[in-house]
């Protein structure tokens, strides 16, 4: 970490702050000027100063990938992090291939480039040492942002750095990697490099862009997904203070249209109303003036108490499509020496909400005497490519005339995987011919989002008359929008419950939806958890078992489901994280009145992650989560502190979830306008969280969502351990309980 | 419209704005003053806090015409080239992810820790209720200001 001697000096430099901003580009706050910087790679450049700067080419929403990425990148250098500058990349295809955040995937898809990058750059290092010194390579080292000769005379990186660029680079066959056992930066504690301009109000998100010329837009959509506008009071809107322009537009599918299939479809064009003005004021001010005729054809008219009636007549059929057959499973359920249950689960929709509601800055210019338009976008984005599909799709633009700069996001949880609200505001900057900033209110953001799906399933299982689990019965009552199951819903296939159980079936039904689903942290596995893991603990209680060793027993023997395949189960490293969570959080312990522990396990984003969560529940259902305990196996962990907050944010998350979230649709209308109606958990209501890692030896997966499942099932768990009754739904609130 | 004289950061500004325009888009647009953000716009989240005569104050339902004193902002909380002690303890202890809520959190903080130099972590519960922190920062937060207070407590006043 860095000492606090270091940040004073650093301190005075936020004091020389202001005039650091006037120097540097528009876009970046923190970053120092690469004017005499050597090229080694594309993520690696050093100054004759000895100042190192390292790319980060992966969009940052608070994962803590803009300095992981690059940790492993200067240990392979053998650079000294604090020589490191970190400066975001530009989006640039040709340099950096797909840029992107999302899925728990940036360090398992990044972690061999990432040292590749960084060997290729210390063997030039060495290779310019060995000409300047007049030595072998082979009696070459480099660390501490130095080339040590075994005679001990050595150069810096800063020395060397002209001659290094000109080497060549290697090939990346012939590139070796440091002993894990050496590493000096990678699983240590590092802090965030945007700390500083973070904790004085410098950072530059998309919602803090100013542009020359620029103006601001509302914009005002159906408030049925689908919907579109007809007219609206034009007169009297363009006569408000500060409004310049005011117009429709008409929906677009084509700005839907997307390469990634996980996005297709999605970042439609909505139809509505956009207002352009001086100020964000003025045009909120006009935007809750609007009075728009809307056209109703095709329009959402789902209703959320529907589909759970809907859901309950389903599961009453049984007439689900198969997954897995379980010809025994009817029978055993029917077995009168087994004791059965049968059990329905619900799970609402839920908002992403983002702090930094959803905005975009564009800037279309029609290109003057036979030039090309050309259209320029500030947005904060976790795959800042498919702006400029939606450009080629929706306004004909090639690639090389958009211009599209990725900014910090605030918040990205999936929602900033779909850029509808880029659509909008590239259509609303050409309609105006102004640059425009598009700012969505917070309404906006909740009423338009691509929501967490919401689902069912109905559960039966039995156990046997020696207390095991004799039958498993899973019915996944799930979404589909235009015959598809919306992202999220159902179940993929790598579940613990679809590869780990004999004598299971499982099937499902999709019920037909318009309200719009999007990825949202964890996707399919943040609800579905819930129901596995609550299930379990209600076959383990009818058998009279303990969770633990019920739950122990069904993971059976210690096997990887598909050897060599990171997103298949591997039951070792379920046992041995299950073993550890209850281990620290003292499981098997009597607990006080009114007090219990709960236990739950989940594999998803290629994590095995069990969680022990202690709660006091009161008699008028006021319940605190006092701690959580997290067992993680993710591999070796690359930054520490990075990984500790994004299992302390995802525990969080989940907590504040599912104690306190839903979304509801009324004839397609979303109920919920405000924090007001959907609350987020706040300080007082934080357990402490008490996490653990196993670095087992496995290549390095992600944290960013992998901890947010099991942690609905704990606390459910949990609460039953305390006082005797089952929640199967979420939000507990539905269930009566209120979260202090 | 109608005109203001606002001081913010210790710098006099005569701003032109309409007198229902909330501090928080006067800051933002006017002042250009980015720091202090938009969250939801009805008081609940506390991503707008600012101080007004040194309260915590929501800026978001705060009129211009109703501003009735100096106002400090996030970038006005270093004195000079000295990061305030939250500032340092943020930085110390990792605190931020993605960043949005932060300016809020901490200039709750900053109002906390001026008239209670060592709060306990109910103190501080209270007095950052009412800012969100949706990527779930608590637990860094909490140690933050803890470590915060300290600071000011073994330099003394500085």
């Amino acid at each position: 970490m860095v000492s606090r001697r270091n940040m004073l000096k650093v301190s005075a430099l936020a004091g020389g702050g202001m005039m650091l901003q006037m120097i540097l580009p528009v876009v970046s706050a923190e970053s120092k000027p690469l004017v005499r910087s050597k090229e080694l790679n594309v993520y690696v450049q050093i100054d004759p100063d000895g100042q190192i700067t390292i790319f980060s080419a992966t969009p940052e929403m608070g994962q803590g990938i803009k300095i992981s990425l690059p940790m492993i990148v200067a240990e392979e250098m053998g650079a000294r992090w604090e020589d490191v500058q970190v400066i975001e990349a530009p989006l640039d295809a040709e340099k950096y291939g797909m840029q992107g955040a999302g899925g728990s995937t940036s360090i398992p898809r990044n972690f061999d480039a990432m040292r590749r990058m960084g060997a290729s750059a210390r063997e030039m290092l060495i290779g310019a040492a060995a000409l300047l010194m007049e030595v072998e390579r082979e009696d070459l080292e480099a660390r501490e942002s130095q080339v040590f000769h075994a005679s001990g005379e050595s150069r810096t990186f800063g020395e060397l750095a002209a001659l290094a660029a000109e080497q060549p680079v290697p090939e990346p066959e012939f590139l070796s990697f440091k002993d894990p056992r050496a590493y000096t930066i990678i699983g240590t504690t590092i802090g965030g490099v945007d700390n500083l301009v973070i904790a004085t109000g410098r950072t530059q998100f998309g919602i803090d862009v100013d542009v020359p010329g620029m103006k601001y837009a509302s914009y005002t959509r159906c408030p049925r997904q689908g919907g579109r506008a007809v007219s609206f009071n034009e007169k009297e809107i363009r006569a408000l203070p500060g409004v310049v322009d005011a117009f429709l537009l008409e929906p677009d599918e084509r700005a839907g249209q997307a390469s990634m299939a996980f996005l297709a479809g999605l970042a439609s064009l909505r139809g509505g109303v956009a207002v352009v003005g001086d100020d964000t004021w003025s045009v909120l001010n006009a935007k809750n003036k609007l009075k728009v005729q809307w056209d109703f054809t095709g329009a959402n008219e789902d209703d959320w108490a529907q589909m759970i009636k809907a859901a309950r007549d389903i599961a009453e059929k049984d007439e689900g499509e198969v997954r897995i057959a379980g010809e025994n499973v009817k029978a055993a359920l029917e077995d009168a020496d087994n004791e059965s249950i049968e059990a329905f689960y619900e799970f609402p929709y839920v908002a992403h909400v983002c702090m930094e509601p959803m905005n975009c800055t564009a800037d279309y210019r029609v290109g003057k005497g036979g030039a090309k338009d050309t259209l320029e976008i500030w947005i904060g984005s976790q795959f800042p490519g498919q702006v400029k599909e939606i450009a080629a799709n929706m306004l004909g633009l090639m690639p090389d005339q958009v211009t599209v700069n990725p900014l910090r996001m605030g918040g990205g949880f999936g929602r900033r995987a779909v850029h509808d609200f880029a659509a909008e505001a590239m259509m609303i900057s050409k309609r105006a011919n102004v640059p425009v900033k598009l700012t969505w209110t917070r309404t906006d953001d909740i009423h338009h989002d691509f929501f967490r799906v919401g689902g069912f399933e109905n559960m039966k299982g039995a156990v046997s008359s020696d207390g095991k689990l004799a039958a498993w019965d899973q019915h996944y009552i799930g979404l589909q929008k235009n015959g598809k199951p919306v992202i999220g819903s159902g179940l993929r296939g790598n579940e613990f419950s679809m590869v780990a159980l004999d004598n299971a079936r499982v099937t499902q039904t999709f019920m037909d939806s318009k309200t719009l689903a999007g990825a949202w942290r964890a996707p399919g596995s943040n609800t579905n958890a819930f129901v596995e893991q609550c299930f379990i603990h209600e076959l383990a209680t009818l058998a009279g078992r303990d969770h633990l060793e019920f739950l122990l027993e069904l993971m059976g023997e210690r096997r990887w489901i598909d050897p060599g395949n990171v997103n298949a189960l591997n039951t070792g490293r379920a046992i041995d994280v299950t073993r550890l969570a209850a281990e620290k959080a003292g499981w098997g312990r009597t607990m006080p009145a009114g007090k219990g522990l709960g236990l739950a396990f989940y594999f998803c984003h290629a994590a095995h992650i069990a969680e022990v969560a202690e709660v006091t529940v009161n008699a008028d259902k006021t319940f605190s989560v006092d701690k959580v305990t997290v067992a993680v196996d993710v591999g070796p962990i690359i930054n520490m502190s990075g990984a500790l907050n994004q299992i302390e944010g995802s525990v969080v998350d989940g907590l504040s979830t599912m104690a306190l979230q839903q979304i509801t649709m009324d004839n397609g209308v979303i109920q919920e306008d405000n924090f007001g109606e959907y609350q987020v958990m706040r300080i007082a209501a934080t357990p402490k969280i008490d996490v653990h890692f196993i670095q087992s030896e496995n290549p390095p997966t992600g944290v960013g969502e992998p901890a947010l499942p099991p942690l609905a099932p704990a606390v459910a768990n949990a609460i039953f351990a305390a006082n005797g009754e089952r929640i199967r739904t979420m939000p507990l609130t539905k269930a009566g309980y209120r979260l202090v | 419209m109608s005109k203001y004289q606002l001081v913010v950061n210790g710098e006099t500004h005569q701003v032109e704005a309409p007198p229902d325009m909330p501090l928080l888009w006067v800051l933002r647009d006017r002042l250009k003053l980015k720091g202090t953000k938009y969250g939801c716009g009805v008081a609940q989240c506390g991503a707008c806090t600012v101080h007004v005569n040194g309260a915590p104050t929501r800026s978001c339902v705060l009129p211009v015409s109703a501003v009735s004193g100096p106002v400090t902002t996030i970038e006005g909380l270093a004195d000079g080239g000295n990061l305030h002690p939250l500032q340092e303890a943020w930085i110390e202890h990792d605190v931020p992810q993605c960043g949005y809520c932060q300016s809020g959190q901490i200039m709750s903080a900053a109002a906390l820790l001026a008239t209670n130099a060592a709060p306990s972590d109910e103190d501080i519960d209270q007095a950052l209720a009412g800012n969100y922190c949706r990527c779930g920062t608590y637990v860094r937060i909490r140690k933050a200001v803890h470590a915060a207070a300290s600071y000011s407590a073994t330099e003394g006043a500085s």
